[in-house]
């Protein structure tokens, strides 16, 4: 160990520092001028920003003895999740401020969270990834229940909390399974354990390996491990929500291509096929329950578990081109999620929580404005051309065609045109009925102006997805 | 020259960039005020010019030419190797002007009778041109797709914002119904794409594919463009698609969306899949035949007059697949191009047709807010004009000889007399059965006695509507009565395609 180890994991240790400044510093803000922590916050996440830019890897580097690595896809990923954690916190601003909810222990916990996050995509060992998975959950427990009074809340984060923690157990007694046959912690120890003797592919391994597979599912949001998920969607404060359903998911892949691409690539066979059924699990209960859903949170819940189905079956196939187009459609669809909730979080305002699908009637006569950055954004998720929804599930599909595997890519079209039609009722709300609420938006400009910039972004995305393309391919070919 | 080089990129973005320009402009419900004004003469300019510069098309356009003309290659998405590529010959260039032909007068006759948001419905129409003319030049596979779906997105808003009672319905049919047949072909286009490394349509055409591969890539080619022609039985979409649509929106579902099945079944399924398609001609020609008669015999039955045109339209673009298809059951080369010439000046024809038919009752229906037939008759007694022009398009419709509507089918069936005899048959046999529903449709609605005050009360039509009209009757009098600028301009590529779907890829 040596100066060097510390250099690469400068981010963190930078985000540590700051949270640290950020808590103490919050101790001397009354509930006034409590913007003054968000600020604090934005600042933060710029010099992690910097920091991140400053040490960026040019290549992969492996330090403190193994468990900690550094390379592009640890890059992409927290300068991704850096982005949406400032997203979300912009987009909360005014959402916590009206209903009184603006505690900095907000800010606090989402950069504690955002820690965990980054240890997650820089987890070499078994050990390091836990430890950034409890981190982050600990924290999402805590944000799901930032409005003690609030039943539906507390409710749901008691839930969340009790279904986590088992997964969290699951997970961990895999790893311990793992541990045992393998005899290494490490990712790039317990793949070259297993390619040099190959008997140790049997049936412990395999054991150990499906309570891995269930802790994925569980943190993913996959079926039949989802069941957390439209109940934490709806019974969370919507900032939360939208913090849960963007940067986390990026940790969730991290810790998915970490886990069974790095350490287990050589079980492919056994895992490709837990993986694919839960996708295709995932990908029609998803889809089919999504269209039953009244309130528009929990549809996008279940929403997310369809696109986790895509992801999966994009990683199921094993291949480089699968892996990379696991990371695109994730990048994308994060893009997509924090939008649509900061639409959500647009309309609703001081004691009015808009999350009925029927709080987006007539939107297009209050403001053609945000109707349109709503159809945008609902058709990219929909996966209509020209938007970058389209790309994320073409390169899935194509992936999945060329590992031979048609038929799935057949039922991943159908299921996309199954889940079209939730998406397309938002958009008739919106454009085909009558308004009910005649209130103008309010919003502050820098909000309206981020948002219509991240809606605009899955446009832009869409016509331009060749740069974006071109370097997931690269950090995963 | 410069300009020449990027005429069909122009013709693509300059619409798509006007209706940009009108969503920034934005609405304004009072009709009269000047920003609703501006707006219009905005939409009117621009698509007009377009218009115009598809006239620069034709011109320069070389009919002796084989292959494509007019191209521009970028590449676009390196990391699938999906390149922006454009051109277009004489199957595609016909289209490309009717979709220019056709955007303006949609305009102009929606100029004051689209009261709520005028600006998003003006921006919708010019969007979708651009996406439209896009899908007739795109000569890669991807970019095809692209604007394929994009173009459902305008139509979506347009039959679910100005359409009529049920049009939430009808909108989230026409839109699931064609996004489940598209993304087959999707499915196609990547499997097709991992045999050649590239979307590049000339590859998919040059690939070798097996008998089974070819037979797959055209089913599901076909369930995209049987939706969209549409096909008996998965036509059952358009009816209430158009019945429900506002004016505007019916008249381009008809004239040109419709045209895209067809123009997909030209351009790609056959030198595609050339033995996949002749596989399944026999079937094809039956399921054209099931269309022309039987759909036939629906549209007799039709209360509503949209619905009995939009049931003529399924059985007239029976015309269009039947000429397509009939192909292989044709021996010498001749007989074979013209029931694909006939085809494609079927397509042109019904464009100018329908969309004429459409505008008609349109002008009926801002009178008197009805489409059932049975609200009316002896309009001829009180819009004298009007009635003369309807007239003309029905008997169009019916196929007239001088008429548009003759030339088609009159090819399409001497094709396929040489085929076999009762395919001829019960071609020829529509055309009775198309004269009665059209002209008996007419005879209920413009003759007869003044049927109640309503239609006493009727005005003629005014300038606006008669200019619309009268352009079109033109038009459907010059191709009827001299086709051949238009025929020469697609003979050459129909020789060319048939030569080339001759040839076995097995």
């Amino acid at each position: 160990m040596n100066l060097m180890d510390y250099l690469i994991a400068a981010p963190e240790i930078a985000l540590l520092g700051l949270i640290c400044v950020v808590l103490v510093a919050d101790l001397f803000v009354d509930n006034e001028n409590r913007v003054r922590t968000f600020w604090l916050s934005i600042v933060s996440l710029a010099v992690l920003l910097a920091v991140l830019n400053a040490t960026a890897p040019d290549a992969r580097s492996v330090v403190f003895s193994g468990s900690y690595v550094s390379d592009p896809l640890s890059q992409i990923l927290k300068v991704g999740a850096v982005i949406f954690v400032a997203i979300s916190f912009l987009y909360a601003r005014d959402y916590l401020r009206a209903n009184e909810i603006h505690r900095g222990e907000f800010y606090t916990l989402g950069l504690i969270g955002l820690l965990g996050m980054m240890v997650m995509m820089s987890a070499n060992s078994m050990l390091t990834m836990y430890l950034g998975l409890e981190t982050l959950a600990l924290s999402l427990y805590a944000l799901v229940a930032i409005d003690r009074d609030n039943v539906t809340s507390a409710e749901s984060a008691m839930k969340y909390f009790i279904l986590g923690a088992i997964a969290s157990g699951c997970l961990l007694y895999g790893i311990s399974w793992v541990y045992g046959v393998t005899g290494s912690l490490q990712f790039h120890e317990i793949s070259a354990a297993v390619s040099a003797d190959p008997s140790l592919n049997s049936l412990p391994l395999w054991f150990g390996l499906a309570f891995l597979i269930v802790g994925i599912g569980f943190k993913f949001g996959a079926v039949p491990f989802h069941m957390w998920l439209p109940d934490v969607y709806q019974g969370a404060r919507t900032p939360i929500t939208l913090y849960i359903a963007t940067a986390p998911k990026l940790a969730a892949l991290a810790l998915t291509l970490r886990i069974l691409v790095d350490g287990l690539g050589a079980l492919h066979e056994t895992w490709s096929a837990m993986i694919m059924v839960i996708a295709v699990l995932s990908l029609l209960a998803g889809n089919f329950i999504a269209i039953a859903q009244t309130n528009i949170k929990r549809m996008l819940g279940y929403s997310t578990i369809a696109h986790v189905g895509f992801i999966l079956l994009a990683i199921f196939v094993g291949t480089e081109q699968g892996n990379a187009a696991a990371l695109f459609y994730t990048l994308t669809y994060v893009v997509a999620a924090a939008g649509a909730f900061g639409i959500i979080i647009l309309l609703s305002r001081r004691g009015y929580e808009a999350e009925n699908l029927t709080d987006f009637k007539g939107l297009n006569a209050r403001s053609p404005w945000f109707a349109m950055m709503m159809m945008f954004l609902m058709f990219s998720m929909a996966g209509v051309p020209p938007f970058v929804g389209f790309f994320a599930k073409l390169n899935a599909i194509s992936a999945v065609v060329d590992s031979g595997y048609t038929a799935i890519a057949v039922l991943m079209v159908l299921a996309s045109v199954v889940g079209a039609y939730y998406y397309l009722r938002v958009i008739w709300y919106m454009y085909f009925e009558e308004a009910e609420d005649k209130a103008v938006l309010q919003a502050s400009t820098d909000t309206k102006m981020v948002l219509s910039l991240n809606s605009l972004a899955v446009l832009a995305l869409g016509i331009v997805p060749g740069w974006l393309l071109a370097m997931c391919i690269q950090i995963l070919g | 020259m410069e300009f020449s080089q990027y005429i069909l990129s122009i013709l693509i973005w300059l619409p798509i960039a006007g209706g940009v320009l009108l969503l920034l402009i934005g609405d304004d419900n009072d009709v009269m005020s000047s920003r609703a004004g501006l707006m219009r003469i905005v939409a009117l300019a621009v698509s007009v010019l377009a218009f115009l510069i598809s006239i620069g098309l034709y011109a320069g356009f070389d009919n002796a030419a084989v292959g494509m003309q007019f191209t521009e290659k970028v590449s676009w998405v390196t990391a699938l190797n999906v390149f922006y590529v454009l051109g277009v010959d004489g199957i595609s260039a016909p289209l490309i002007i009717l979709t220019t032909f056709i955007t303006p007068l949609v305009i102009i006759a929606g100029w004051d009778n689209i009261k709520s948001r005028p600006a998003q419905y003006f921006a919708a129409f010019l969007i979708l041109e651009g996406l439209m003319v896009g899908v007739f030049c795109a000569l890669d596979a991807l970019l095809f797709y692209v604007f394929w779906e994009a173009m459902l997105i305008p139509m979506f808003l347009i039959i679910g914002v100005w359409g009529g009672e049920r049009r939430v319905y009808a909108t989230l049919k026409f839109f699931l119904y064609t996004f489940l047949g598209s993304v087959l072909m999707l499915v196609a286009f990547i499997y097709l794409y991992g045999q050649t490394g590239g979307f590049d349509l000339f590859g998919f055409m040059a690939a070798p594919l097996s008998l089974t591969a070819q037979k797959l890539v055209f089913v599901a080619f076909l369930i995209a463009f049987a939706v969209k022609v549409p096909m008996w039985p998965v036509h059952t979409w358009l009816p209430d698609a158009h019945v429900e649509a506002p004016t505007g929106g019916s008249v381009i579902l008809a004239a040109i969306m419709l045209k895209m099945g067809g123009y997909g079944f030209i351009r790609l399924s056959l030198p595609i899949v050339p033995d996949g398609s002749e596989y399944f001609a026999g079937m094809m020609i039956a399921l054209s035949l099931i269309a022309v008669v039987y759909i036939g015999f629906v549209a007799l039955m039709q209360k509503d007059m949209k619905k009995l045109i939009a049931y003529s339209s399924i059985a007239h673009m029976g015309f269009v697949t039947l000429g397509v298809f009939i192909l292989w059951s044709v021996s010498g080369d001749a007989g074979a191009g013209l029931g694909m010439v006939g085809a494609m000046v079927q397509m042109i024809s019904h464009g100018l047709i329908s969309g004429a038919m459409f505008l008609c009752v349109g002008v009926l229906y801002d009178r008197m807010h009805s489409r059932q037939i049975a609200d009316y008759g002896g309009v001829a007694n009180t819009m004298p004009i009007f009635a003369a022009f309807m007239v003309l398009f029905a008997m169009a419709n019916a196929g007239l000889p001088g008429t548009s509507g003759f030339v088609g089918e009159f090819m399409v069936i001497i094709a396929s007399f040489k085929a076999n005899f009762w395919y001829a048959f019960l071609a020829a046999g529509t055309l009775i059965l198309g004269a009665a529903y059209t002209l008996w449709m007419v005879k209920r609605v413009v003759y007869g006695e003044v049927a109640n005050d309503n239609v006493a009360a009727l005005k003629d039509i005014n300038g606006r509507e008669f200019l619309v009209l009268a352009i079109l009757a033109i038009s459907v009098l010059i191709v009827g009565l001299w086709p051949a600028p238009l025929v020469d301009m697609m003979n050459v590529t129909i020789e060319q395609l048939i030569e080339q779907v001759g040839q076995t890829k097995l």
